[in-house]
């Protein structure tokens, strides 16, 4: 941007945009564009025959332009400096667009989200619409933007990018978390929570990049990277500047202390909306996080790192203790997402010479993958399991489930046993891969909170395991709904990845190798 | 000269945190997001004038596109649950906790 004060006056350079590197964004965005139009113009009985192919074509298209790219080996930064395409964000992209091509796969507009959104709960309006048939397919479009805001979010090169992208992802879901159709008002109550929270925390991070922006004079993140070393005399900007850029960061991720959103979000949020938000958002969120930390103040980990100690300690700590006392199914495993976003942070923090952020690097971009396949697997399975006022929340619902569908219990099961990260499971190796990078990095006292807190969480799971097979069913308890082919297909698929990742986890190694090895590029 | 602007800028920003965390109205609350932002797209600004060059100004245009659009969300949400409990205070929304 400001080469454009160089040119002589009257002419202005046009910017250049690198399509072909764009493009799975660009696909996503158009699609999201098409459904939009396709709401505005298609007769009401015919959307969702046209959303569903819509979104889920877009979204593999968008997966194998990724997968092109990645192969064509092309790193370098695009559209004037604003996005970069390299190993890390290829391979992250990959990852959110799977996750959400799985994500979305758990959509069903009729059982899960609301007839008619401004219609108000227990009214007769509502019961016409319900009488009516009526569905918001708006869901899908909503869905989409969501997703290429996380593209955008986490490849972001510079910070206005980069708040482009956090509010281009928060505002669908903000929205879509007070979609649900059962419950209504603890729908509607999340999706007020999270849209204050985070809007209070997106004008931190604003205020944060405002203020790095004093510092250096730009906001691309290799020139603040640059700037560390020359600029002088404007430290405290520099300081206050990363601290708040840190806050609005955190919070996205979740971690402690700007944790409390996430267990109210994810409990109220329609359920396949939190599958989205506990695989995608997160990914995304570490892309970011990585970049900001790792590229624009990568030689100020001195200042940052004691911070984020205590910052990845505490998330550790709440998550796994919290999630004990949780007597609801989707809040115990917001919970447990808090505390993987703690192990997460212990990668972020094993920062040091180029080899060593190459194996932190590599082990949290493979510990993503296999989270994210685990949580979008354990969340279907929640969607599954139902009686008469819908999805069954309380965990003592869930006593007898392993007498009552024992291959449904034992899948949930298996999921619960990769969170624990028992060896044989995805879970295990994504731990093993970043609590190794920590150890070699120095962190070692963080690794041994980690697997403290580890131990502490595998108790829970290992309860609602006992409570599932060891108790007597409910004589009303709830029915496991196997209507939905794509519900089905889902948790086959994250069970089959949370198998071959915990069996076979060489050839994703590898790739995530691959992917760190080019590091970022500036 | 700048730091005039930042001084104002961050008794803004201030006063919109504040705001924030002690106000019980929603829409006041959401309101107090709004002067963050702004108090943001004043230290762009004035940054801009320091700096020389025209980086901070272009984002404080994104800026009130975003908070445009955060304003259609939010208004949308605050109104919907309004509808529901005929009340806009953040501390009747009290029904997800611990």
């Amino acid at each position: 941007m400001s080469t454009l004060l160089a040119a002589p006056p009257g002419t202005i350079p046009a910017p250049t945009i690198e399509y072909t590197q764009l493009a799975p964004m660009m696909l996503v965005f158009g699609a999201a564009i098409v459904g939009v139009l396709v709401e505005a113009f298609a007769p009401r009985h015919l959307r969702s025959a046209v959303h569903v192919p819509l979104t889920l074509l877009s979204l593999a298209g968008a997966f194998a332009l990724t997968i092109l790219l990645a192969v064509d080996g092309t790193r370098n930064v695009a559209a004037m400096g604003a996005v970069a395409v390299d190993g890390p964000s290829l391979f992250i992209h990959g990852t959110i667009l799977v996750l959400a091509f799985v994500s979305v796969l758990l959509f069903n507009e009729r059982l899960q989200f609301v007839s008619q959104a401004a219609s108000v709960p227990g009214s007769t309006e509502e019961e016409d619409s319900l009488e009516e048939g009526a569905v918001q397919t708006e869901v899908y479009p909503l869905a989409l933007f969501a997703i290429g805001g996380m593209l955008l979010f986490s490849a972001a090169n510079d910070l206005l990018a980069m708040f482009v992208g956090l509010e281009v992802m928060s505002l669908p879901l903000y929205l879509l978390c007070g979609l649900a159709r059962r419950r209504r008002l603890l729908s509607q109550e999340a999706a007020v929570k999270y849209f204050l929270l985070g809007a209070f925390s997106s004008a931190f991070f604003l205020y944060g990049m405002a203020l790095i922006y004093g510092f250096a004079g730009s906001v691309d993140l290799a020139k603040i990277n640059d700037a560390l070393g020359s600029a002088s005399g404007r430290d405290t900007l520099l300081y206050v500047g990363a601290a708040l850029l840190g806050v609005g960061l955190l919070f996205k991720i979740g971690a402690a202390p700007f944790q409390a959103w996430k267990p109210d979000v994810y409990q109220g949020a329609p359920t396949p909306i939190t599958a989205l938000m506990a695989s995608g958002t997160l990914v995304a969120a570490f892309g970011a996080v990585l970049r900001v930390f790792w590229v624009a103040l990568g030689n100020l980990d001195w200042d940052w790192r004691p911070v984020m100690w205590g910052v990845a300690i505490l998330t550790m700590v709440v998550g796994a203790i919290l999630a004990i006392t949780q007597t609801d199914i989707k809040r115990m495993l917001a919970y447990s997402s808090i505390a993987h976003a703690g192990f997460l942070l212990t990668g972020v923090i094993a920062t040091g010479g180029p080899a060593q952020n190459e194996e932190a690097l590599s082990g949290i971009l493979f510990y993503l993958v296999a989270y994210g396949f685990t949580t979008v697997g354990a969340f279907a399975v929640v969607t599954m399991v139902r009686d008469a006022g819908g999805e069954a929340g309380h965990l003592s619902r869930w006593a007898g489930l392993g007498k009552r569908s024992p291959l449904l219990a034992g899948v949930f099961a298996f999921f619960l046993l990769a969170f624990a990260g028992i060896p044989l499971t995805s879970g295990f190796f994504g731990k093993y891969a970043v609590f190794a990078a920590a150890v070699s990095g120095g962190a070692t006292p963080l690794v041994i909170v980690g697997v403290v807190s580890s131990a502490i969480a595998a108790f829970f799971y290992v309860r609602v395991i006992v409570l599932m097979f060891f108790s007597d069913p409910a004589p009303d308890g709830p029915t496991v709904d196997v209507s939905s082919m794509g519900t089905a297909a889902v948790v086959a698929v994250a069970a089959a990845a949370t198998v071959v990742l915990g069996v076979l986890p060489q050839p994703v190694l590898d790739l995530a190798d691959a992917a760190a090895h080019s590091l970022f590029v500036r | 000269m700048t730091t005039h602007y930042l001084v104002l800028s961050a008794l803004l920003f201030s006063i919109g945190a504040i705001g924030v965390l002690i106000r019980r109205n929603a829409i006041v609350v959401f309101m107090c997001v709004e002067l963050m932002l702004n108090a943001a797209n004043l230290a762009l600004v004035a940054f801009a004038r320091m700096h020389g060059n025209l980086d901070g100004q272009i984002i404080a245009f994104f800026v009130m596109v975003v908070a445009a659009a955060e304003v259609v969300v939010g208004l949308a949400i605050i109104v919907t649950i309004f509808r529901t409990r005929r009340s806009a205070s953040v501390d009747d929304v009290n029904l997800l906790k611990y």
